[in-house]
């Protein structure tokens, strides 16, 4: 890495040392969802294995990127995070605590600390509801600030962090343009002075000149308020702009994680390396030297998952230990793990 | 003489909000075999251009008010709703974002596939259905014959926009019109999608507009871009050109706000402030004025025209030859 590249690097995650403290501790995360057939009496014929036995730390202050494509996991390993299902299997550490086994009751603490910014910014703001009452209702509800004039002080203070001039407070959501509401999804997020926050997509529907002021917006409160993020997105090139250290998931399983440079500059995965392939980059003479390498075939079903390594169907270097052998995650190189046999 | 040739083309929407200049004066034209990106942001107007095209605006509100779209010698606004139908489906195929969506749910693939090619082709059900497996098997679909007699639901997302594209391509067209076509898939189907795309139109020599807004996309694939912006086209040129020697702002914005995969984890991104116009609200002047780090008193006065740049490189703005600097920051 050049020198420029490095002192870059140092102003924007503020030390060179890299990050120490875990906050995050995931360890062999299981959920599984169970099908069932009748109507009447409905018993579980199969499992939907969403998440299939996933370890990765999260450290305080940086930004962890979890990949993949429909279907690997990604989406529900947040929402196991978040509490919003309760994993089959595994623990969550937060903050040295395992908040799977916390009552409803011990959740709320735990609740303000971790927050979410999801995809869709038409649906996920009630739309009878003005921002005002929608940034003031997390406060209320946590009785973070109890007097109704200052939690409005707050809530004006939040769209303006968001970028967000103050009179949006008294818009409905219909009133404002996507990237807009985004910000106020954001500002929401942000009204519980969280540690922690999963952005799920946080930025897959909305058009890249707009896209781009909210990434900008993401890192700015990310420096600010020393936010540590979970960023789920299928986006690979913002993944590269945003992320420290990037994960990759491939039907429930953790395949690769290591650095973002070093996972986007040297994938050893058999499938991070295909599906890096595929995406396309914006410069036509980088695309008509670049090799174009398919990758064959489509996701099997994660409720009768391929023996051995998942991959192994779709993998141009597989033999036939594959079939039988479940690769574990291995630490190949300092920093940068990968679950195949091959490598 | 072109393939395509659309000109001035002005398509308007009225409504109660006031009326809405969707597309306002967009000509391009798309020679045999050629593919041409359209590209721009949501409300550009990219796809209400194709949908003009296969005149399928719908009266009231949308209404196309003026331009000329000539195809293959035939000036597709002069013609009778039957004789436009002949054209759709057989001289022009469309490939639709939704796979989810553009397929009738309760047909089997093999009725929908067959069905241009009964309309339109003097052809029996045996011959068609013997076309449609072979189409399947051209567009990558296994057991193409087990097929046939399935229902949309019990294939994937990437397996119905195979099967689009078999239809888009069953009647032989001269062009395909490919709106967001891989927008709904995951990249790694994308590519595959994509790439047999490219290889069947290329084989066919077949002429496709593909609309995106997804700048990778169009890098990877495309011969000539028009990007769009406010309903009209603002730049165009070869793929090479419109990358490495933009010659208009928003251009230039758009390159410098897409994150890139190749690219180290570095500074900021830097993007274009405020939002796109509302286009019941535009005055005569330049639309992306508001937004345009360069608008002088000039551009408030009138749109600029699409003017050449170098040979085959047109761009609307006054300040085209002013942007040296940031063309050359770009490149770094």
């Amino acid at each position: 890495m050049s020198e420029a590249m490095t002192t870059r690097r140092n102003t924007r995650t503020g030390s060179s040392e890299g990050f120490e403290e875990v906050l995050v501790d995931v360890r062999d995360l299981k959920m599984h969802f169970p099908v069932t057939d009748g109507v009447f009496f409905p018993r579980v014929v199969a499992h939907v294995k969403a998440v299939d036995g996933v370890s990765f730390q999260v450290f305080r202050g940086e930004t962890l990127g979890v990949v993949g494509e429909s279907g690997c996991g990604k989406t529900t390993t947040g929402r196991c995070i978040l509490q919003l299902e309760k994993p089959t299997a595994g623990e969550i550490m937060f903050g040295g605590v395992d908040i799977t086994k916390l009552n409803s009751k011990e959740m709320i603490d735990v609740r303000k600390k971790i927050q979410v910014i999801f995809q869709d910014p038409y649906s996920s703001l009630n739309p009878r509801m003005k921002v005002g009452e929608i940034l003031a209702e997390p406060m209320r509800v946590h009785n973070i600030i109890a007097n109704e004039a200052d939690r409005q002080t707050r809530v004006r203070h939040l769209l303006n962090v968001c970028g967000l001039a103050s009179a949006f407070a008294d818009r409905y959501p219909h009133e404002m343009s996507g990237g807009q509401r985004q910000r106020v999804g954001i500002a929401r997020a942000l009204a519980m002075d969280p540690e922690f926050i999963i952005c799920d997509e946080a930025v897959s529907a909305l058009d890249v000149s707009i896209q781009a002021q909210v990434i900008n917006l993401l890192e700015d409160l990310r420096d600010e308020f020393d936010l540590t993020y979970l960023f789920i997105s299928h986006d690979l090139s913002v993944v590269r702009h945003i992320c420290h250290r990037v994960a990759v998931m491939y039907l429930g399983n953790l395949v690769e994680l290591a650095d973002g440079d070093e996972l986007f500059e040297n994938p050893m995965h058999p499938y991070t390396r295909l599906l890096l392939n595929a995406v396309p980059i914006p410069d036509p003479t980088i695309e008509k030297t670049r090799q174009h390498e398919i990758i064959k075939g489509e996701i099997p079903s994660p409720i009768n998952p391929p023996s051995g390594c998942v991959f192994h169907p779709r993998c141009p270097s597989a033999v036939d230990n594959c079939k039988k052998q479940i690769p574990t995650l291995r630490e190949i190189k300092p920093g940068h793990w990968v679950a195949c046999t091959e490598v | 003489m072109a393939l395509l040739e659309i000109k001035d083309l002005q398509t308007h929407f009225f409504t109660s909000a006031g009326i809405v200049k969707a597309v306002d004066g967009v000509s391009y034209t798309v020679e045999q075999g050629e593919t041409v990106a359209v590209v721009g942001e949501s409300g550009s107007g990219k796809s209400v251009t194709a949908m003009t095209i296969m005149r399928l605006i719908p009266w009231p509100p949308g209404k196309i008010v003026g331009g000329s779209i000539m195809f293959d010698g035939k000036e597709l606004l002069d013609l009778s709703e039957d004789e436009m139908r002949d054209i759709r489906g057989r001289d022009i195929g469309m490939i639709f974002q939704e796979p989810m969506t553009s397929l009738n749910p309760v047909l089997t693939i093999g009725m929908q596939i067959t069905e241009p090619m009964l309309a339109h082709l003097d052809m029996t059900e045996e011959e068609a259905m013997a076309k449609a497996v072979k189409l399947l098997g051209m567009v990558g679909i296994s057991e193409p014959d087990r097929r046939l007699a399935q229902y949309p639901h019990h294939l994937s997302g990437g397996m119905r926009q195979r099967v689009v594209i078999a239809m888009a391509l069953a009647c032989d067209p001269k062009l395909i019109i490919a709106d967001e076509p891989t927008t709904a898939l995951d990249v790694t189907i994308q590519a595959q999608i994509l790439e047999l795309m490219k290889n069947l139109t290329r084989e066919m020599n077949v002429a496709m507009i593909i609309i995106t807004h997804n700048l990778g996309v169009v890098a990877r694939y495309a011969d000539r871009v028009n990007v769009m912006y406010a309903g009209r086209i603002i730049e165009s040129g070869s793929a090479q050109e419109i990358y490495h020697n933009p010659r208009h702002p928003y251009t230039l914005a758009l390159l410098k706000s897409v994150p890139r995969m190749d690219v180290q984890r570095s500074a900021k991104l830097d993007p274009v402030d405020g939002q796109p116009p509302d286009l019941t609200k535009l005055d005569a002047g330049c639309s992306f004025r508001p937004r345009c780090r360069f608008a002088t008193d000039e551009c408030a006065k009138s749109f600029p025209a699409l003017e050449e740049v170098s040979p085959n490189h047109t761009s609307a703005c006054f300040e085209k030859n002013n942007l040296d600097r940031e063309v050359k920051a770009l490149a770094k």
